[in-house]
């Protein structure tokens, strides 16, 4: 029999996936914005993404409306915990979103909606890693609500995935860049791509190693044998691709670079996956506690499995419409 | 307990405040995306200039507008869970599969051919380029379908159970719960004045630039097309409202005696109320002008049919008359206003003064901002109208807030007050100094922009052949 709530686990988790890959990117380059010089430079960067942003974006909204489809229960708890920094993160993409449109209605403050550009997208990216590490360290629930503090995502670890996720979004950006622009533009991307990687190395063993002292689960998930066996594939394989990302950048491939950093981050998705699988809050209640009943499972898949390939169809047609390196001039 | 009871006030008020900006953006981008796909289709069939400059021209003002309803937008799927947890726990099984299906087939299909929309005519030719547009306007359509029909359930809740946990379970089946007893009216009338919104905001812009230039033909053939609208659509407006309103009656009679103000029951026709000002302690409308009869025979088609009043109703379950009543009346009197200039405009046409009569043309331009204001009266009587429920007679509002502290809910409400009035203050200023911009006979394809209408936007190859 098939199980449909593992199903709507699945699809969720694509959707997360999906947001990770394809909004990571927008949000880095606008954390590396700063850096890039006024004028052409930054103007490249920004058209680079300028057609795509707001499709990557949905993905978040998929998520959530996925979540409170599927998994209301879940859905109801994570969002009061995480209540601040959702808050932060909505008002981040609030000024990243408008940043696209008005820095070019209003070339007098264009600096400020730069500068707003960048102040939202690291905060949306801050707030991101700030709830996942908020969910990973557990949350105090009682009976069908959260029962916490409202500052209670607040903590070391949490701030430690915070900035993990900044790092990592914008290495994301640096290889998108290194992808889609030449010149002067891409070497410093190139630069940038070089220190972040190493970065991010560093990021992802300091969280491996904090996650494993937070729950008992998590601890004995990875590290008890035979287990570990088959779970060591996960950072061996990061030390991995670690090394063919790095060589990719050294003979200067244009896209390589960029799908070696997904790479990287789908292992940490697959680490986040061994650590709390089967819970959808992790430690503490699983997707089938918080499933939405049968008949709303059955009538999202049908909706589902009729809409996300055609999703993904369009989607592709229109990178693929804006494919190639963006100049100065536009695409070519 | 009181500590409780603010939390659910500033919850409320939050609410209001985000889901009110957010829909003065959707009202004007559902029009004005049917307007772009019009003027688009217009220019492919006739080859006229005129259309692909209008279309340049408002296209660019629709890239703003669209901007800050995805951002605006987006904090309201997560509002929900925020601030209405309990709210999302027992009603998403029933209302979470109708949001999710607005994100699979609106919000993807719009995000998705947005981009091709505004930067790729140059990359896939006119036709395809016609048809991002089309698919554009076709997404804001299904996604005010869908959350249409959120809210619609939520006013008018069938075809659900209960389950144990206290979960709306949904019924064997979803079509009755898509097409609930409200939906229908309510999509129609709220598709309606997203384009009547869009025919006075776009009609204003024309009046402006008429009352400057009479020969500009931009601004002519736009003031044209928005008073063709206002003359069709406000009437059909009225009479949508009218059905909506017998029908809410039937299923809110709680609301329509609030919207009337009827304290009282009438038990041999109830006057209609033209304006007063109600007194909730008295349970009277205090200096009320009204005709008697009147509004059993707009409700009941029979003047001395009995309406009951809130008397009626037990006090726990009664919506605040005051602000219901004014909002109401707001509502309709600009409705009327509508109808009046779009009459006023066949006049003009029919002797040939429409570009002509300079009245017409101030009337229009005060106009400009009135489907926004009768947009969000409306929504203040449909959902202060529903109060003390969110799922109406099913659940309460206070038994539907999230376990917030106050001072949370209020530190993330000025942060939304701040940053909604910094940002979009700045975005609708934008719009007006685009607006202030008359339609030129080579419209660029994004102005005061050179660097990008050298950059992504190749404005020349959007130019060709589309001289006026
Ligand atoms: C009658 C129409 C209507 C109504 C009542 C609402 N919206 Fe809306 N919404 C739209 C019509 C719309 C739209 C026209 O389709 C928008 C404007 C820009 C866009 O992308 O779609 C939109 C945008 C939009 C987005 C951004 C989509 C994107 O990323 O492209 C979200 C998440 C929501 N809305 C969610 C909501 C929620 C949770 C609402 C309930 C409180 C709501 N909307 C009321
Ligand atoms: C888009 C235009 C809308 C406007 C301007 C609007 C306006 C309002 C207002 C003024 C309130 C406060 C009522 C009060 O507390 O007295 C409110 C509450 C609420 N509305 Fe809406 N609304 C809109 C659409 C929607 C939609 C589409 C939904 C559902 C999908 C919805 C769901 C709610 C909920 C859950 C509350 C909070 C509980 C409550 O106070 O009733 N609203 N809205
Ligand atoms: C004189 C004409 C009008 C009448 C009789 C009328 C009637 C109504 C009624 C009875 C409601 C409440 C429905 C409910 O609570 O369930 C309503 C809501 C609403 N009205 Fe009107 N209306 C009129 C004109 C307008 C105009 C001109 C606009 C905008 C341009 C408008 C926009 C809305 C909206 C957006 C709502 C809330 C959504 C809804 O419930 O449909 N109305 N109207």
């Amino acid at each position: 029999m098939i199980d449909l709530t593992v199903i709507w686990a699945s699809i969720i988790g694509f959707a997360i996936i999906a947001y990770v890959v394809m909004d990571g990117f927008d949000l880095g380059i606008g954390i590396l914005f700063p850096f890039f010089k006024v004028g052409k430079d930054r103007d490249t960067a920004m058209n680079s993404i300028a057609p795509v942003w707001d499709g990557n974006e949905t993905w978040l909204v998929m998520g959530v409306g996925g979540l409170l489809a599927a998994f209301p229960l879940a859905y109801a708890i994570i969002l009061p915990a995480l209540y601040a920094p959702m808050i932060a993160m909505l008002l981040g993409l609030v000024f990243r979103g408008v940043a696209f449109e008005f820095r070019w209605r209003d070339p007098a403050h264009r600096e400020l909606w730069d500068r707003a550009f960048t102040l939202g997208s690291f905060i949306a990216t801050f707030a991101q890693g700030i709830a996942l590490g908020a969910l990973l360290q557990g949350i105090t629930i009682e009976g069908r609500s959260y029962a916490g503090g409202w500052w209670e995502w607040l903590s070391p670890f949490s701030i430690l995935t915070g900035f993990g996720l900044v790092v990592g979004y914008a290495l994301l950006g640096a290889c998108w860049l290194n992808w889609k622009t030449e010149g002067a533009l891409q070497r410093q991307a190139v630069t940038y791509a070089g220190r972040l990687g190493i970065s991010l190395l560093l990021m992802i063993g300091l969280i491996s190693l904090a996650t494993l002292t937070l729950e008992a689960q998590y601890y004995l998930r990875w590290l008890s044998y035979p287990g570990v066996l088959a779970t060591a594939i996960v950072p061996i394989a990061t030390i991995a691709v670690t090394f063919l990302f790095y060589r990719s950048l050294r003979q200067t491939k244009d896209a390589q670079p960029f799908f070696w950093a997904l790479a990287l981050f789908g292992l940490c998705l697959i680490g986040l996956g061994i650590s709390i699988w089967p819970n959808v809050i992790p430690a503490r209640v699983t997707i089938w506690e918080a499933a939405a009943p049968h008949r709303s499972q059955v009538f999202m898949l049908i909706g589902a499995s009729i809409m996300v390939p055609i999703i993904v169809a369009y989607t592709a047609w229109s990178y693929w419409v804006f494919r190639g390196k963006v100049g100065h001039d536009g695409y070519h | 307990m009181i500590e409780q009871e603010w939390a659910i006030i500033l919850a409320r008020a939050q609410f209001a405040f985000t889901v009110s900006f957010h829909f003065l953006f959707p009202a004007f981008s559902i029009g004005l995306a049917s307007f772009l796909a019009v003027l688009e289709g217009l220019w492919l069939k006739t080859g006229k200039g005129v259309y692909a400059n209008l279309f340049r021209y408002w296209l660019k003002i629709f890239a703003v507008v669209f901007a800050m309803g995805v951002v605006s937008g987006i904090v309201m799927s997560y509002q929900f869970g925020t601030n209405w947890s309990v709210f999302s726990d027992k009603a998403g099984p029933v209302i979470g599969p109708l949001m999710a299906y607005e994100v699979l087939t609106a919000f993807f299909l719009e995000a998705g051919f947005l981009g091709v929309m505004l930067f790729g005519i140059n990359k896939v030719g006119r036709k395809l380029h016609f048809v991002a547009t089309l698919a554009v306007a076709i997404g804001t359509f299904i996604s005010a379908f869908w959350i249409l029909s959120v809210n619609s359930w939520m006013q008018t809740p069938v075809g659900y159970e209960i389950a144990a946990n206290g979960q709306f379970m949904p019924g064997d089946s979803w079509w009755t719960i898509i097409f609930n007893p409200s939906f229908p009216y309510r999509l129609v009338h709220t598709l309606l004045a997203a384009y009547l919104t869009t025919a006075f905001a776009v009609g204003a812009v024309g009046a402006w630039h008429l009352l400057k230039d009479k020969s500009n033909p931009g601004a002519r053939k736009m003031f044209s097309m928005a008073m063709w609208m206002a003359a069709i659509v406000a009437p059909l407006q009225v009479v949508a409202g009218d059905f909506h309103g017998i029908n809410t009656l039937e299923r809110q009679p709680a609301k329509v005696m609030a919207m009337e103000g009827h304290y009282q029951s009438h038990p041999d026709g109830a006057p209609l109320i033209l304006f007063g000002i109600p007194n909730s302690k008295e349970r009277t409308v205090d200096y009320a002008i009204e005709i008697p009869k009147a509004s059993s025979l707009i409700l009941k088609h029979d003047l001395n049919a009995p309406l009951a009043g809130l008397d009626t109703i037990p006090d726990a379950d009664e919506p605040p008359v005051g602000i219901v009543f004014w909002a109401f009346r707001i509502m309709v009197g600009l409705g009327m206003a509508m109808v009046a200039i779009g009459m006023w405009s066949l006049l003009a046409r029919a002797r040939k003064q429409l570009y002509e009569w300079s009245w017409l043309h101030k009337a229009a331009l005060v106009m400009g901002p009135s489907g926004f204001i009768a947009v969000l009266a409306g929504w203040v009587v449909t959902e202060v109208g529903r109060q003390p429920f969110t799922i109406y007679g099913v659940l309460r509002t206070v038994d539907s807030a999230s376990p917030l502290d106050a001072p949370a809910v209020a530190f993330s409400l000025l942060a939304f007050v701040v940053v909604y009035f910094a940002v979009f203050g700045m975005g609708i200023w934008y719009l007006l100094r685009l607006m202030k911009k008359a339609p030129e006979a080579h419209e660029s394809a994004l102005d005061g922009a050179p660097i990008r209408s050298a950059g992504i936007t190749p404005a020349p190859a959007v130019l060709e052949g589309a001289s006026a």
